[in-house]
């Protein structure tokens, strides 16, 4: 046999290294009386791991192979384990030995379309050389203030409307902690009422049965993009057997999309209202709160709120609440991706079937809604079934919390009536178009739900009404596109976030979204090639995230081809 | 579970399976090929590569067929025009990013692409990255990653090593080694489990051993430890290209580091290929220098006629002058049963006494002894496998990550399943972090920890009465005795808190099963019966034994400690444990063999070396084994064996014991030779060969013949078969198994009586095999270790093995990667002794008993308890055996190998390293072209 020289173990262990210890990393006695100090006697158990890993971020701003190595003895996982959680979310700084600390400070920009739009890039190039190397810049996919483009967060406090000058005088000033105020505070909630209801279904005012019909007779679906009745919901997952979980999906990262955030910084309690009378109507022993990160002044704000709550529950026996912080990942948005994150895992999404309502958190049967759906259960079931039905527009039902941004005089979160179409929406509730500027196109779903003409103005916006157009409302996150834009712009954005946002658990979305990239770039798109690969993610990926993410190029392709042909 | 099949369609064909089936293993039953990578039957399915989507009637979207199950009359198609586009995609997608160089001979991606007639990929590649060459046996090319994560799997999952991650995110995931370190710098363990899962060759044997094409593959089993890994060796050109794990009852494809990167000791350069016989003029002596590169100046060569003469004919000149009990012999649990066997015979009937031991006597002797007089039978009850039956598992002076790799597999397996781990041991082992709870008791402890479990047990009414009533006798005696054992009288003693004591008595004692497993740390003491006494009454107590997921399981060490064990290769049992002073037996076996016997029971192991210095022993035939390295009191142990008039050593290296031999006889190394080994679970394999010896080395079986001949025996065995069918007539418990049987069926359990019966896994489970039919209680107290630390000597010495190299590490040490991963001497000493002694890591240090003293290096290793130093025994350049205690238990007459006192002190000069070890084979490979 002629084989080549091959160079052996010249960056293996040496021997010198082998007869100092065992194999692989050791834990350093100072990192693990660091971990220790911080965890102090909280539980180590192995679904704690990304909170644990937040505090150590907070407080060494990166997660060093020391302190990696120490929590992973601490909590008795493997170095691995600890790894590949903590590299999997965005908001974690893992450095290794010998690797350079991240700035001590970081503004991240929003470069979602809408912050894109409103010129974050041209941000993203200036601030290094405003704010020197004491501060890093991160470009960050959509932190969920779109109406506010350009967004920025710098450390923990967003900046709305962001210029450089604005950015500048708050890294100079020290903000880096964003403190809510003015919203509706427990005591506030409750004298007007709250928890009232609550206590009535307790007491037996409502029975489980006729809260359940309820809910089933309202219209009410979830209103995290799925569309799921509310109400057949709750009967499938109480038909479990128990013990049986709840957990609430507020990681709204759906490029586009801030409604959940808009609600909870002014009326918090009311869907913790909405989340223990579901779960009082299900019968479970834990409600998991789920947090996107970016979220930081409301977490702080719920933090406390629910400390309020614990302390004076509204309610004998009430679940426990559990509030899980989210660590910078689109994809835990996905209920089973979100699932395996509140469990401390990396948030690759499950394989379907067995569904969440069997197996959920922990293996067990769980209730999963999103914060808007349970934000509107105090008012159904106050205010009777029919009432959110009796809304609606061109033949639909219901109410819709539509996430406006981009192009028009007046974004912001608009309450309307579910069917309304574009043009309506942009003429009634956003004050028309921005100065001088025409409608060229939409995303009626953010960035997943594909992209129309200003031609297609006409199609009631809901669920299951954008299909035929190979479309879907999603969220509502309503993203309005002018002259001044392209369709390929916008779906070379959104492709480039769907690629770093992919898990890369599946192959059709891992490599496909890297490969659709790269093809969107070139200066001649292949267009058959992409429209097979359109049809291997749709087809063949794990969850939405994949299945979803050639919407934007086949719109282009089918509604936008004189774009192509320039 | 009742599960009634279900029919459905595939491809407009009916079928007809079981709800619980994928659809995949149905379509491979109806012989529909459907593409696949991430799938490996046995593994979880994880549906991520999505090559085998298939089309479902009425679902929105395609199904990964590995993760979908049939149901009544759903409707599936494989082929569609759709399902079809979606595979090919999906291998185009993983083809687009695939390096040009091929890294295995089954890259099953290109398989699928070939039979799919995919076309070149349409997609620009990835950015790849670097190959990690850093590891001695494990290359990782992760430009053919297709991130499937089957090594992720099989290192989590099945190995439970977790090493391998899967890091990052998206189209940066990648495969990782703890922390996406350098694999050579990783925990890895080099098992080897993830370059037989990878599909692509990401992961691949290092120097790319396995893209040469084999010329055979031989079907055997693994030479190392009393697991019994069942292995495929690929054999070219009479070298062993590589090793496959092949499913084998107590591994299932599994193997661990020596078993599969352990085999090219056969190929080493040092191999014996000539007879040697001593110079004339060249003295014996305890402290000799050796080095094997330089044996003519010692030995010179012979003819296998000569050497015969001189090795036999000595040996029969002694016996005729100073009668029967002059000899002794050793045999090796190396050996195959035919060879344990035959030497055995040669010894009883060629000798002419009971003078025959092995290495049985350094590791579970007392056990054997406590078993044999308890339950009756010394080998175990219940496979290893049954841990994954059992609700809570004991572990005790036992490291089974380390000795048993594959045993400690299922052990995690099974911890993953819910099934509650107890280890208790002094030394910190890596099964810790999975344990239920830990107990670190004190060394040299355990019967008061024992005893005090016992006492919770008792006094609770945790007991099993029926059981005891009918199963047992002597329970009163025991019972009184543990009274006096409380947690809180105990706990000072043993270093365990007696609230944890409780727990865990009542947490084994109440369990639906519980099951004892047990190594070297309970049975090498002077009281290692007692200790093992009190397993078996805990056992018995609870009625924790004679059930699935229950019983005791002392970790048997050798390949075929087990099989040497019940061949007869002990002195005081003629095989299957009939005793030699017996009249019954022993006219039995003066008739079965047609020869005189000996009706005393003869010398064992450490007994023949004492005999030797008072002259009482002069000629000794050692086969296999190494005293000179293994005994306790190595330096006594060599004063001995230089003493003797005659020694013959038959071996494959020139070994320290080798060293004070007449006459050497080169032999067979395992991948040479045919014959069948009886693992730790009582199961009988079949080792075949693979290749021929080298120069002039024969087969053992053939050396002991020719020996027999000179020794005035009339022996004339064809064929391995021959000896094993004498044996099975011999020796009841393996009465069923035939020869044609074992070739068939490659394992056979026994006991097996009659021909046909299928073999008992699980025994005990009416009654005992004692006379009475009853299990008997035998009460122990505590007995302090003989030598107890003091002023002048204040550390604990604890030995016993490490992962990588076997025993006295002749083989080991001359297998390239596992030299490579662990080259050097090292003593394990807690960090914070040693920066107590002001010591840094990798520090000389020098370690001395009032036996003798090495110098070594000292690794910072917290699995050492605070006071103890635990040293393996397999560095010739730091014999750690001539420090250790001869002190013997009083029943099994086994060493304290585990206890003796020492001081240390920083420095002294580390032996120079001679022709092996020191990582020396892989350095030379990476200076010059293989």
């Amino acid at each position: 046999m002629n084989h080549p020289i091959i160079p052996i173990a010249v960056q293996g262990a040496s021997r010198e290294r082998k007869r100092q210890a065992p194999k692989g990393r050791r834990v350093e006695p100072q990192a693990l009386s660091e971990v220790q100090a911080l965890l102090g006697d909280e539980s180590r158990q192995a679904d704690l791991l990304i909170e644990h890993l937040h505090k150590i971020q907070d407080r060494y701003g990166c997660l060093s192979a020391q302190h990696l190595a120490a929590l992973a003895q601490e909590m008795r996982l493997a170095q691995t384990e600890v790894y590949e959680v903590a590299t999997f979310y965005h908001h974690f700084d893992v450095v290794k030995e010998g690797g350079d600390a991240p700035a001590a400070l970081t503004v991240r920009v929003c470069d979602g379309l809408s912050c894109e739009m409103a010129g974050a890039r041209d941000l993203i190039d200036k601030l290094p050389g405003i704010l020197g190397r004491d501060v890093r810049i991160v470009p960050s996919p959509c932190i969920g203030r779109c109406e506010q483009a350009p967004a920025a967060v710098v450390g923990q406090h967003p900046v709305p409307f962001a210029n450089a000058e604005i950015i500048a005088a708050k890294v100079a000033a020290g903000e880096t902690k964003h403190v809510p105020a003015g919203f509706i505070d427990l005591a506030a909630y409750r004298a007007d009422g709250g928890y009232a209801l609550l206590r009535d279904c307790i007491a037996g005012v409502h029975d489980v049965e006729s809260v359940i019909a309820k809910m089933e007779a309202s219209s009410l679906r979830g209103l995290g993009g799925a569309g799921f009745p509310t109400g057949r919901k709750w009967r499938i997952v109480r038909s479990e057997p128990a013990p049986r979980l709840m957990a609430v999906n507020i990681d709204e990262g759906e490029p586009g999309t801030f409604k959940d955030r808009f609600y909870l910084e002014r009326d918090p309690h009311r869907f913790i209202e909405g989340a223990l009378i579901a779960g009082w109507a299900v019968d479970v022993e834990t409600i998991f709160i789920y947090l996107r990160d970016e979220y930081h002044g409301c977490r702080a704000m719920l933090e406390a709120e629910l400390e309020k709550l614990r302390a004076d529950p509204p309610m004998p026996g009430m679940p426990k609440l559990v509030l899980r912080r989210g660590a910078g990942a689109y994809i835990c948005g996905e209920e089973s991706a979100m699932i395996e994150s509140i469990e401390g895992k990396r948030g690759m999404p499950r394989l379907r079937p067995p569904y969440v309502a069997q197996v959920g958190v922990f293996g067990m049967p769980t209730l999963q809604h999103n914060f808007e759906t349970l934000h509107w259960v105090r008012d159904i079931l106050e205010k009777g079934a029919d009432w959110f039905g009796s809304h609606g527009r061109n033949g639909r039902k219901g109410l819709r919390s539509f996430s406006v941004s981009g192009r028009v005089r007046e974004p912001g979160v608009k309450l309307a009536p579910a069917g309304i179409t574009i043009q309506e929406l942009i003429d009634e509730y956003c004050g028309g178009m921005l100065d001088g500027q025409q409608f060229y196109g939409y995303l009626p779903g953010g960035a997943s739900g594909g992209i129309l003409p200003a031609s297609m103005n006409n199609i009631p916006l809901d669920f299951d009404t954008l299909q035929p157009y190979g479309c879907f409302i999603g969220s509502a996150a309503v993203v309005i596109l002018s002259d001044l834009d392209t369709a390929t712009a916008a779906a070379v954005n959104t492709m480039k976030f769907f690629k770093h946002e992919s898990c890369g658990q599946c192959t059709p979305c891992r490599v496909g979204t890297a490969k659709a990239l790269d093809l969107m770039q070139q200066p001649v798109w292949n267009v058959t090639l992409l429209d097979e690969l359109s049809h291997v993610m749709r087809d063949a990926s794990i969850c939405g995230l994949g299945q979803a993410a050639p919407n934007p190029f086949d719109c282009v392709v089918q509604y936008f081809p004189h774009e192509l042909t320039k | 579970m009742n599960v009634t099949a279900l029919k459905f369609e595939i491809n407009g064909r009916e079928v007809e399976a079981f709800p619980n089936e994928t659809l995949i293993a149905v379509a491979d039953r109806e012989g529909i090929e459907i593409p696949r990578l991430c799938y490996k039957p046995g593994m979880e399915e994880v549906g991520n590569c999505r090559s085998c989507m298939v089309e479902i009637d009425g679902e929105r979207v395609l199904a990964p067929s590995c993760c979908r199950y049939p149901t009544a009359g759903m409707k599936v198609s494989t082929d569609s025009k759709r399902a079809v586009a979606a595979q090919k995609m999906v291998l185009e997608l993983l083809m687009s990013d695939m390096p040009e160089k091929e890294y295995t001979r089954h890259n099953e991606l290109d398989f699928w692409a070939g039979k799919m007639a995919l076309g070149r990929p349409r997609f620009a590649a990835r950015a790849q990255v670097p190959r990690d060459a850093s590891h001695a046996a494990i290359t990782v090319n992760l430009d053919a990653c297709i991130q499937c994560t089957r090594c992720v799997r099989a290192c989590r999952d099945e190995q439970v090593n977790d090493v391998i991650g899967f890091a990052f995110r998206g189209e940066s995931s990648k495969i990782v080694f703890d922390m996406d370190d350098p694999m050579g710098n990783s925990t890895c363990v080099a098992c080897g489990e993830c370059v037989q899962a990878c599909p692509t060759g990401a992961l691949m044997p290092a120097r790319e051993a396995a893209l040469a094409v084999p010329d055979k593959k031989v079907d055997s089993v693994c030479p190392y430890c009393g697991v019994g890994c069942q292995l495929t060796y690929n054999v070219k050109d009479n070298k062993i290209l590589y090793v496959e794990g092949r499913d084998g009852p107590a591994n299932h494809g599994r193997l661990c580091v020596k078993g599969r990167y352990g085999f090219d000791y056969a190929h080493h350069p040092h191999r014996l290929t000539k007879p040697l016989i001593r110079r004339a003029g060249v003295p014996k002596t305890g402290d000799f220098k050796m080095d094997p590169d330089n044996v003519l100046e010692v030995f010179r060569e012979a003819t296998w006629e000569e050497a015969l003469e001189l090795a036999g004919g000595k040996l029969a000149q002694i016996r005729d002058t100073f009668g029967k009990r002059s000899l002794a012999g050793f045999g090796s649990a190396k050996g195959s049963n035919e060879e344990a066997y035959l030497f055995q015979k040669l010894v009883r009937t060629g000798f002419g006494s009971n003078n025959v031991d092995h290495c049985t006597r350094l590791c579970h002797a007392s056990s054997v002894a406590a078993l044999l007089e308890g339950i009756g039978s010394g080998a175990v009850s219940n496979p290893v496998m049954d841990v994954t039956r059992a609700e809570v598992v004991i572990v005790i002076g036992a490291n089974p990550t380390v000795n048993h790799p594959v045993a400690a597999t299922w052990i995690k397996n099974a911890i993953k399943h819910g099934t509650k781990l107890v280890v208790c041991d002094p030394r910190k082992s890596d099964l810790a972090r999975s344990a239920h709870r830990y107990l670190q008791f004190k060394p040299d402890t355990d019967v008061a920890l024992l005893n005090a479990m016992m006492h919770v047990i008792v006094s609770e009414g945790l007991v099993d009465k029926d059981f005891i009533a009918s199963r047992t006798i002597g329970y009163a005696e025991l019972e009184q005795n543990v009274a006096g054992y409380s947690p809180e009288l105990m706990a000072p003693i043993c270093g365990i808190d007696a609230e944890t004591i409780r727990y865990v008595a009542r947490l084994y004692a109440t369990s639906k099963g519980s099951m004892i497993l047990w190594g070297m740390g309970v049975s090498q003491h002077i009281h290692g019966t007692d200790n093992a006494r009190c397993l078996i009454a805990l056992a018995l107590m609870t009625g924790q034994i004679g059930r699935p997921g229950t019983g005791l399981h002392p970790l048997r060490g050798q390949n075929n400690v087990q099989g040497a064990s019940d061949a007869g290769l002990i002195p005081m049992m003629f095989p299957d444990y009939q005793r030699v002073d017996n009249p019954a037996v022993h006219a039995k076996f003066e008739k079965a063999w047609g020869a005189t016997l000996d009706d005393k029971p003869g010398l064992t192991v450490v007994e023949i070396m004492h005999a030797i210095l008072r002259g009482e022993v002069r000629g000794m035939y050692i086969m296999g084994e190494n005293p000179a390295m293994s005994d306790p009191d190595a330096n006594h142990a060599r004063e001995s064996l230089a003493a003797l008039d005659h020694l013959v050593v038959q071996d494959i290296f020139l070994t320290e014991t080798c060293y004070l031999a007449d006459v050497i006889l080169p032999a067979s190394a395992f991948p040479e030779k045919t014959g069948s080994f009886t693992n730790t679970d009582r199961l009988v394999q079949i080792g075949r060969q693979a290749i021929s010896p080298p120069g002039d080395a024969k087969q053992d079986l053939w050396i002991i013949q020719q020996m027999a001949q000179k020794l005035g025996l009339d022996w004339n065995y064809k064929h391995v078969s021959e000896v094993f069918d004498e044996m099975r007539h011999t020796m009841p418990s393996i009465g069923g198994i035939t020869w044609e049987r074992l070739e068939r069926e490659h394992a056979v359990t026994y006991p097996c009586m009659e021909e046909g019966d299928p073999g008992l896994p699980v025994v005990f489970t009416e009654t005992f095999p004692r006379d009475s039919g009853r299990a008997r209680f035998v009460p122990a107290d505590i007995i302090p270790a003989n030598e107890r630390p003091d002023a002048d000597y204040p550390v604990v010495l604890i030995t016993g093995r490490q992962l990588e190299h076997w025993h006295t590490g002749s083989m080991t040490r001359r297998a390239t990667v596992l030299d490579a991963i662990e080259p050097d001497p090292v003593a394990l000493v807690h960090p914070l002794d040693l920066s107590a002694m002001g010591g840094k890591p990798g520090d000389v240090i020098t370690i001395e008993s009032r036996r003798g003293k090495v110098t070594l290096y000292a690794r910072a290793d917290d699995s050492s308890p605070r006071g103890a130093i635990f040293v393996p025994f397999c560095y010739y350049e730091a014999a750690i055996n001539r420090l250790t205690n001869s002190a013997l238990d009083p029943f099994g007459k086994i060493p304290e190998f585990k206890y003796c006192a020492i001081r240390v002190k920083l420095g002294g000069q580390v032996e120079q390293q001679g022709s092996y070890g020191g990582g020396q084979i892989l350095e030379d490979m990476a200076q010059s072209p293989a």
